[in-house]
């Protein structure tokens, strides 16, 4: 497994640089959305939480999975959605509204 | 290696890129909710993907099915209510939750491999390793997050709770995890000791986190997400899946460039605020105003003084700090500059470490509908200081503080917003009582500077009806 260990050690490297050079392009105004939407991403542990409950054979094996499911899904879950709600919110300047217009009539 | 693994794989992969383009795309409010889209894009391909996988294999029992879909829905449904229904001023708690959760998540899949394992054929060094890992970061991440997100909530003191022996007792903690975490990694598959490790890991996130005081939380939220981020990846070395160490490696990079900008922007070092003891709760010591130091005199104002200046000005910068967070006064701030933005130049211009967490207070902001383009952060906003005529400081103070320029002072070095250049400032605080620094704020003594006694909200209230009042007439 000397290999698969030294490709998996490759990729966690490769992937922290990547993701130095990509976040500190991220603006501070955005750092709270940033946070949730890395949070989101962390989710991809329920792809952990799958392979656990398909390997299970035991009882604990079985409690282990179904925690592991539960919190894997409340993570991706609430992570993107959280996130989704958030940078809704951050709209440009509306375009002028209408009543200042209605405003200046006699 | 068949095909339905090649496809498998390069699901993983596809994601993983979606990841990366996803976080890029977050360079700039426009595109962010897009990259959030193709973030969740990727998550859907994963997961189809580990199922496929998981049906080809033809591995999982009926009750392993069960497990996974209950466990699955009934967390993603919990989620997605809170995600709902939490108030944009709880969201560090929230978040805070999901870092516990998903740090608990891949200690759990450590675990389950390991008892898998445990007693048969023996678990290979590498894998042991990893497990061993896992389980001591995962816990760690799962109780701190909790107590982290409990001192936000207002449920566990915010306040540093020492008490004596607290060192010993997490020094011996570390002995306990290490020793039992040696014995695992000796070769011995003990399913005891991993429960040893997994009790002392949870017990050291508490007594690290308790200790830390409220006002140093962007820090430990962004470190906390560090190690949740690490703890994915090393579930990803354990199960030997390259999604898993991707999407972590991110999370774990994102994490430490934050709690190393939060840092800096408190003009702390990350190792003095996990030692923590510093700082105190939310509300500091309520002297009053005439708590000022001997010497310095201040100049008080009222809210139609502070309207008068606000209606005549051109160019008006408002600077929101920690005290318009705890009053929950964005909406009124909001107002004050949708009203003053009909005859001014107005925008906001936020420190980084303004609100309860990395950039809260921007996501406030965008809440109360402040456009994305009038949120400047500080170094787009310090060059304007001098041509603005108002600069208008809610309930922040260090950070404005000009004793940061000169050295031998416990703000010195901490990069400030330039407030004391602009042509006039209005600051609105409930009393003199000190920052977080604890030290004199030499900006409220500057002759230019008037001070407004009241609170965030009821105070930006005052102003907005003078404001109203003058324009009126």
């Amino acid at each position: 497994m000397t290999t698969g260990l030294m490709s998996d050690i490759y990729i966690f490297v490769l992937a922290i640089l990547v993701g130095y050079e990509v976040i500190t392009k991220v603006p501070s105004t955005l750092h709270t959305p940033l946070m949730s939407a890395s949070n989101a991403i962390h989710g991809i542990v329920i792809i952990g939480a799958v392979v656990t409950a398909s390997q299970a054979r035991t009882d604990a094996g079985y409690v282990l999975a179904f925690v592991a499911a539960f919190f894997a899904g409340m993570n991706v879950a609430g992570g993107y959605s959280l996130t989704d709600r958030m940078l809704q919110m951050f709209r440009k300047r509306p375009v002028p509204p209408a009543h200042d217009g209605t405003k200046e009539l006699p | 290696m068949n095909s339905v693994t090649i496809a498998v794989d390069l699901a993983y992969l596809l994601a993983a890129a979606g990841f990366v383009v996803a976080l890029h795309l977050m360079n700039s409010p426009a595109t962010a909710r897009k990259g959030s889209r193709l973030s969740w894009l990727g998550m859907i391909v994963a997961v189809a993907a580990a199922l496929t996988s998981v049906i080809h294999d033809a591995t999982i029992t009926t009750t392993g099915w069960i497990v996974l879909s209950a466990g699955g829905v009934g967390g993603a449904a919990a989620g997605l209510v809170m995600a709902r229904r939490v108030k944009m001023t709880d969201v560090p708690q929230v978040v805070s939750i999901f870092n516990a959760v998903g740090g608990g998540a891949a200690a759990l899949v450590a675990a389950g491999d390991f008892v898998r394992l445990a007693g048969g054929s023996g678990i290979s060094s590498r894998v042991m390793i990893a497990t061993v890992l896992d389980i001591i970061v995962g816990p760690v991440t799962f109780s701190g997050s909790l107590i982290a997100a409990g001192k936000l909530q207002g449920w566990v003191s915010s306040r540093p709770v020492v008490f004596p022996g607290a060192r010993l007792i997490t020094a011996a903690l570390t002995v306990v995890g290490v020793g039992a975490s040696c014995y695992l990694l000796a070769g011995h598959d003990s399913t005891a000791m991993l429960i040893l490790v997994v009790c002392a890991a949870l017990a050291f996130g508490v007594t690290m986190t308790m200790p830390i005081g409220g006002a140093d939380m962007p820090v430990v939220i962004a470190l906390l997400n560090s190690f949740t981020g690490i703890a994915v990846a090393i579930a990803g070395f354990v199960i030997d899946n390259g999604g898993l160490i991707i999407g972590g490696a991110l999370v774990g990079a994102s994490g430490g460039i934050l709690t190393v900008l939060m840092a800096q922007a408190m003009n702390r070092s990350v190792i003095s605020v996990m030692l923590g003891g510093f700082g105190t709760g939310d509300s500091g010591p309520a002297t009053g105003p005439a708590a000022v130091g001997a010497g310095a005199s201040i100049r008080r104002i009222s809210a139609e003084d502070a309207a008068i200046q606000l209606a005549y000005a051109s160019k008006v910068i408002i600077v929101p700090g920690y005290g318009l967070a705890a009053a929950q006064a964005q909406h009124e701030a909001a107002e004050l500059a949708a009203l003053l933005a009909e005859h001014a130049t107005v925008f906001f211009a936020i420190h980084p470490v303004a609100g309860r967490m990395p950039g809260h207070m921007n996501v406030l902001l965008a809440e109360a509908n402040v456009p994305y383009t009038d949120l400047k952060e500080m170094d787009a906003a310090n060059p304007e200081f001098p041509t603005a005529d108002v600069a208008l400081v809610v309930g922040a103070n260090d950070v404005t503080n000009p004793a940061a320029r000169r050295p031998g002072n416990p703000v010195s070095g901490m990069p400030i917003l330039n407030v004391d250049q602009a042509k006039s400032v209005i600051v609105i605080k409930r009393s003199m009582g000190h920052g977080y620094a604890g030290i004199d704020n030499e900006l409220y003594t500057d002759p230019k500077t008037g001070m407004f006694f009241a609170d965030a909200k009821s105070g930006l209230a005052e102003i907005i009806a003078s404001v109203k009042a003058l324009v009126a007439s």
